[in-house]
C-alpha cells in the first residue's frame, strides 16, 4: 500500500510545483469572491475607471447583476455606460481603432485576465504605478515595465515617485536601485482605502474570470459526499460477493 | 420472465447476445489474485466514455473558427447550462486518461503482461497510447489560446526535420504557412471524428485479443494450466459478478479523486489548464516559455537533450517505437517482477525514475545542468531496452509457483 501511495504521489509530482512564471516581486493579496459588498464596490470602480477602454466581452451584464445581488435597474442606472441594457455584453465604450491610436495598443479584454495573470499580479499592478518622465503618460509600473496604460486611478491613490539607493555589486561597481516610494501628490483615498479599492477590483476581476466558481466548490462537496456514501455500499457489496473466494 | 427469456431466445437466434455475455463477462475466467494495479484498465475505459460523452456536448457549442473558438469556449463556461462542468470534465479527463494509462502500462511492465502469448494485446495497447497522444495534441489546439497555438506550432515544426520533404510536410499538415484557421478546422475534424473512431476500434481489438488469451496476473502464472473437472481454471473466477462489483469500488474511488480536481482545482496549479492558455492565440507574439502538457514532457526532454534537431526527433520517436518491441527484447522465461532476478528489478526502477525525471526536465528550461541531466536520463531510458536481451537472459530468476498466491 505504501508503494501504491508513493506511485500516486510520483504521478502527480509535477503538480506540487507551481507553473506560473515569476518576474518582478508580487505583493500577495487574498480575495474572497463570495464577499458581495467587495464585488459590488469592485464592479463600480471597474465601471467608472476601467470600462471606458477595457471590455469584459465574454460576460453579460445580466449575469453580473444576478451574481452580485443587484437589480436590473441598479445595474442599468449605475454600472452600464450609456443606454445599454442588462442583455448586452460588458463591452467597453471606446472603439478599438481609437484606443490603438491613443495608446499604441488596443487595451486587452479583461474577461479572463485573472486566470492568465493571477490575482497577486493584478493587485501589484494596480498598486505599482510610479512617476517616470520618460514615459508618454508620465508613469511606469513595477510589474509591467514600460506599460502603455496611464495611471487611471491616480486621483484615488495619488502619485508616488521612486526612491533610489546605491548598492555596490561583486565587481565593485555602484548601481542605483529602486528602494521604495515617496508620495508626491496625495489622492482622495488614504493608503489603506486605496489598498482596499485595488483589492475590490481584483475581487471583481477574479469573479468575472470564472463566474462558475461561485457555485463550483459547493457543488463539489455534494458530489464527493454522494460518492463517499455510494462507496460504502459498493464496498460491502463487493465483500458480500467475494466472501467465498479464498 | 418467460416473455423476457423468449425475447432473449428470439435475439439469440439472430445475434450472439447471450454468447457474447458469457464469453466476455459471466464465463470469462479472470485470475482471482488481481491487485490494486488491475483497476486501471477498466478505469481507462471509463475515462474514454467520459471523454466521448462530454466531447459530444462540447461540440454542440464550440466553434472551430479562429475568430470564434476562444470566445465559444468562454461562452460554454458562462452561458451554456452546466457548460463549465462539461468543459472541466473534458479537460480533467484528458489528463486523467494519461494518469490512468501510464499506471496501466507500468502494471504491464511490472508483471510481464506484454510477454508471450499477449504480444498483440501489448501492441494494440501501444497503438491506443500513440493515438491517444495524437488525440490529446489535436484537442489542445481547439481552445485557441496562446499555448494551444504555439504548442501546435512547435510540434508541427518537428516534422520539418524530415530530410528532403520536411518543409512540404509541415505545410501539408497545417494547410497554411502558419498555424491558422485551416489548421484549426482540420484538427477539429480529426479530433472529433477520425481519431475517436480509430481509438474505439483499437480498444475493441485490445479487449478481444486479451479475452482470446486470458488475463495475466501479479504472479505471471498461466491459470489455464490448472483446470478442474469442468474445465474451469482453478485459480479463475468469472469476471461477472466478481470483478464487476470490485471495479465498481475502484470506479467510485477514482471518481472521488477526479471530482476533487474538477470541482476544486480544475487548473491543477496550471498543469491541466495553463495560465497562458487564457490569452487568445496571437500569431505575432511568442510566449516566453512554450511547454507541452505534462504527459508529453518526458519525450520533449529527450528531444531537447540532443543538439541536432533531426537526431532529436528521431530519438523522440524511437523512445515510443522501442516500447512496441518489448515482447521480443525480454528473454526471461518469467513474467512477473515477483519472481524476476535483481537485474530486472534494478532496470525497471532505473527506467521508471528516468521517465519521471525526464518528465520533470521537460517542464524546465533546457539550459546547463538540465540539459546534461536530460542527456544522462535519455541514455538510461534507452539502456533499459537496449540491454534488456542481455540482462533478462543472465538474470537469476526465482522459481515460479504452480498456483497463484495471495
Amino acid at each position: 500500500m505504501k508503494k501504491t501511495i508513493a506511485t500516486f504521489l510520483l504521478a502527480f509530482l509535477p503538480g506540487l510545483a507551481t507553473a506560473a512564471g515569476g518576474g518582478a516581486h508580487l505583493e500577495e493579496v487574498s480575495v474572497n469572491i463570495h464577499d458581495e459588498a467587495a464585488l459590488q464596490r469592485g464592479a463600480k470602480l471597474f465601471s467608472n475607471y476601467c470600462l471606458s477602454c477595457h471590455s469584459v466581452e465574454f460576460q453579460r451584464w445580466r449575469r453580473t447583476a444576478e451574481d452580485l445581488g443587484l437589480s436590473q435597474d441598479q445595474v442599468e442606472g449605475s454600472l452600464i455606460p450609456g443606454d445599454g441594457t442588462v442583455n448586452d455584453m460588458m463591452d467597453n465604450v471606446m472603439p478599438a481603432e481609437q484606443s490603438e491610436n491613443w495608446f499604441g495598443v488596443t487595451p486587452p479584454d479583461l474577461s479572463v485576465v485573472a486566470r492568465s495573470r493571477g490575482e497577486d499580479w493584478l493587485y501589484s499592478y494596480l498598486k505599482g504605478f510610479y512617476l517616470d518622465d520618460s514615459r508618454p503618460f508620465g508613469v511606469n509600473n513595477t510589474v509591467f515595465s514600460n506599460v502603455g496604460m496611464p495611471h487611471v486611478l491616480w486621483e484615488l491613490e495619488g502619485l508616488k515617485k521612486p526612491v533610489y539607493k546605491t548598492v555596490t555589486d561583486e565587481d565593485g561597481e555602484e548601481h542605483k536601485v529602486r528602494d521604495g516610494f515617496e508620495y508626491v501628490t496625495e489622492g482622495s483615498m488614504t493608503h489603506s482605502e486605496y489598498d482596499r479599492a485595488a483589492r475590490d477590483i481584483v475581487t471583481f476581476l477574479s469573479y468575472v474570470g470564472e463566474p462558475a466558481r461561485l457555485e463550483r466548490p459547493t457543488l463539489g462537496v455534494w458530489v464527493i459526499g454522494f460518492l463517499a456514501v455510494l462507496l460504502v455500499f459498493a464496498y460491502f457489496m463487493k465483500r458480500e460477493f467475494w466472501k467465498d473466494i479464498h | 420472465m418467460s416473455l423476457m427469456s423468449s425475447f432473449a431466445g428470439w435475439v439469440d437466434d439472430r445475434f450472439p447476445m447471450s454468447k457474447m455475455w458469457r464469453e466476455h463477462l459471466s464465463e470469462y475466467y479472470a485470475p482471482k489474485n488481481f491487485n490494486f494495479w488491475y483497476f486501471f484498465g477498466s478505469l481507462a475505459l471509463l475515462v474514454l466514455v467520459i471523454q466521448i460523452v462530454t466531447g459530444i456536448f462540447l461540440t454542440m457549442s464550440y466553434k472551430p473558427d479562429a475568430s470564434q473558438a476562444f470566445a465559444s469556449v468562454e461562452f460554454i463556461m458562462r452561458d451554456v447550462q452546466w457548460g463549465w462542468l462539461i468543459r472541466y470534465l473534458h479537460s480533467t479527463g484528458a489528463s486523467a486518461f494519461f494518469v490512468v494509462v501510464y499506471l496501466h502500462m507500468f502494471r504491464g511492465l511490472m508483471y510481464g503482461s506484454f510477454k508471450k502469448p499477449r504480444e498483440l494485446v501489448w501492441i494494440f495497447g501501444m497503438l491506443i497510447y500513440v493515438v491517444l497522444m495524437a488525440e490529446a495534441f489535436l484537442g489542445y489546439l481547439l481552445p485557441w489560446g496562446q499555448m494551444s497555438y504555439w504548442g501546435a506550432q512547435v510540434i508541427i515544426s518537428l516534422f520539418g526535420a524530415v530530410p528532403g520533404i520536411g518543409e512540404q510536410l509541415t505545410l501539408w499538415i497545417r494547410g497554411d504557412f502558419v498555424v491558422s484557421d485551416a489548421t484549426l478546422n482540420r484538427f477539429f475534424a480529426l479530433h472529433v471524428i477520425a481519431l475517436p473512431i480509430i481509438l474505439l476500434a483499437l480498444v475493441v481489438a485490445h479487449i478481444i485479443a486479451l479475452h482470446e488469451v486470458g488475463s495475466n496476473n501479479p504472479d505471471g502464472i498461466d491459470i489455464k494450466k490448472n483446470k478442474d473437472e469442468n474445465g474451469k481454471p482453478k485459480d479463475g473466477i468469472p469476471f461477472h459478478p466478481y470483478y464487476t462489483v470490485k471495479d465498481i469500488v475502484g470506479t467510485i474511488v477514482f471518481l472521488i479523486f477526479f471530482s476533487a480536481v474538477v470541482f476544486f482545482v480544475p487548473e491543477f496549479g496550471g498543469w491541466f489548464l495553463e495560465p497562458a492558455n487564457f490569452i487568445p492565440a496571437d500569431p505575432l507574439k511568442t510566449p516566453e516559455h512554450i511547454v507541452p502538457l505534462w504527459y508529453f514532457t518526458p519525450y520533449y526532454a529527450i528531444l531537447r537533450a540532443v543538439p541536432d534537431k533531426l537526431i532529436g526527433v528521431v530519438l523522440m520517436a524511437a523512445a515510443i517505437v522501442v516500447l512496441f518491441l518489448l515482447p521480443w527484447l525480454d528473454r526471461s522465461p518469467v513474467r512477473s517482477v515477483r519472481y524476476r532476478g535483481p537485474l530486472f528489478k534494478l532496470a525497471l526502477t532505473v527506467f521508471v525514475v528516468s521517465f519521471l525525471v525526464l518528465g520533470y526536465l521537460g517542464t524546465q528550461p533546457a539550459t546547463g545542468i538540465y540539459t546534461l541531466l536530460a542527456q544522462i536520463f535519455t541514455i538510461l531510458y534507452f539502456a533499459f531496452f537496449i540491454l534488456m536481451p542481455w540482462y533478462t537472459k543472465i538474470d537469476k530468476d526465482k522459481p515460479v509457483p504452480e498456483r497463484v498466491t495471495k
